[in-house]
């Protein structure tokens, strides 16, 4: 049985925020019992290209009716690594987002932005062999929520990562360089790490774009690690 | 001095937000996009065992039903196997175990058919009693919530689950287990989820 590290919880928003006001009656109050794992943690599903399909990773192209949807076209790439810094491949990767100005093709989102008849929001991709992945979109706008008066969200792109058991299964936020709402954002500040928030902010990446099209930004995403097994008195891997 | 270790840190969660169902579950946002949704067939047409169905609401501290909760679920076969590489034996073609469940907009009621599972290998040879692995997200969670659903037909394997006896106050161990009643000639497991109170329901640090 080889297990995945124990989660360093000290990096992750604890359940109870009281600045991030929804958290109050939904975050649990006893501890959290601690598991020893099983098959029942260190499995989880699997996913294969024949879940989805090859444009589900481009949101410039995937919900176009008429035309292409208005705003800034980028790139957004990285690898999904685990806390060795080994690869993950093979892993499904989700994202959803707001369009450039800020609203959400939901039918609960009433913000006023317009909604953009050529942007669904959401992508999804298998990393390959190497862990990489890479998503074609829009920047999303920033937006107004309900939480104190005047809070606006930062710039925002939902991400979703399965790795390879059920223990690793990780959803978060990707934020743009730069961006001076993220110091200002109760969602944001639910980390009580800054080096865990700078890991979430996406950085520029001029490399990755493509010249007069799309500009780009790299994100990794770190998943748990795992154990080493034992062989003999050497471990395996290392 | 100290040898460097030259690990990664974990990416730190964030919630899932209002608008989760954008993302991992795009027609309750009131749009098609996908060619298929995921996680909408747990146990695919082939599976042994017999066929269930589990209904409840996730509860929040003021007593009303979360409304906007995305679930995932993670179950063996009804042989006791998940359908991984590492998953203790083979599982019938089509046999996922996995499914994404979201709740009601206005009722906050969810459910999901499925087949029981059989008893899982647990550590030190040790079996544990039949259950489903689940994982909750929702706006104000700020990291996903792992829970266990175990089945209150199985009297005797759960007095032995050596997960529910990791559970000192045994006034809690109830929380994890769903009452069974006969609906149509199919068995119905009902299994609330309380985030807060003194019913709380147990979760995990897995």
């Amino acid at each position: 049985m080889r297990e995945y590290y124990q989660r360093d919880r000290r990096l992750h928003p604890p359940a109870l925020t009281p600045d991030y006001k929804t958290s109050v009656a939904r975050s649990p109050r006893y501890s959290m019992i601690s598991l020893q794992q099983s098959a029942s943690e260190i499995t989880g599903p699997t996913f294969g290209h024949n879940d989805i399909d090859r444009v589900d990773n481009d949101l410039i192209r995937n919900y176009a009716k008429s035309g292409d949807p208005v705003g800034e076209r980028i790139i957004v790439h990285g690898r999904v690594l685990d806390e060795n810094a080994r690869p993950v491949p093979h892993t499904l990767v989700e994202i959803w987002q707001a369009n450039a100005s800020g609203r959400y093709r939901h039918k609960k989102d009433t913000y006023l932005g317009a909604l953009d008849p050529n942007f669904g929001g959401c992508g999804r991709t298998i990393t390959d062999a190497e862990g990489r992945y890479v998503f074609r979109t829009i920047k999303p706008g920033a937006y107004p929520w309900r939480n104190w008066v005047n809070n606006w969200r930062p710039a925002h792109i939902h991400v979703s990562v399965f790795g390879h058991s059920f223990s690793q299964r990780l959803i978060t936020q990707l934020y743009f360089e730069g961006d001076p709402l993220i110091a200002k954002c109760p969602i944001v500040a639910t980390i009580p790490d800054q080096d865990a928030i700078e890991q979430l902010t996406a950085k520029l990446d001029l490399n990755a774009t493509v010249p007069l099209d799309s500009i780009a930004y790299k994100f990794d995403i770190v998943l748990r690690g795992r154990r080493s097994t034992y062989f003999e008195n050497r471990p395996e891997g290392n | 001095m100290a040898q460097k270790l030259d690990y990664l840190r974990e990416s730190a969660s964030q919630t899932a937000g209002p608008y989760v169902h954008i993302g991992l579950a795009p027609g309750a946002a009131g749009f098609d996009i996908y060619r298929e949704e995921l996680g909408w067939d747990i146990a695919g047409p082939n599976a042994k065992g017999e066929r269930i169905r589990v209904e409840g609401l996730v509860i929040d501290g003021i007593g009303s039903p979360v409304k906007d909760v995305l679930i995932e679920v993670w179950q063996a076969n009804a042989e006791g196997h998940y359908a991984h590489p590492e998953g203790g034996g083979e599982v019938e073609e089509g046999f996922r175990g996995w499914g994404r469940v979201i709740t009601d907009f206005d009722t906050g009621e969810w459910g999901f058919d499925t087949v029981k599972p059989g008893p899982v290998m647990g550590r030190n040879g040790r079996l544990m009693a039949p259950h489903l692995n689940l994982w909750l997200v929702s706006r104000g969670i700020n990291i996903g919530l792992n829970t266990r659903m175990y089945f209150g037909d199985e009297t005797e394997a759960n007095a032995k689950d050596p997960v529910i006896n990791l559970i000192e106050w045994e006034k809690r161990r109830a929380t994890l287990i769903a009452t069974r009643e006969m609906r149509d000639g199919i068995p119905v497991y009902r299994f609330d989820i309380r985030l807060q109170g003194d019913d709380e329901t147990v979760f995990f640090d897995i």
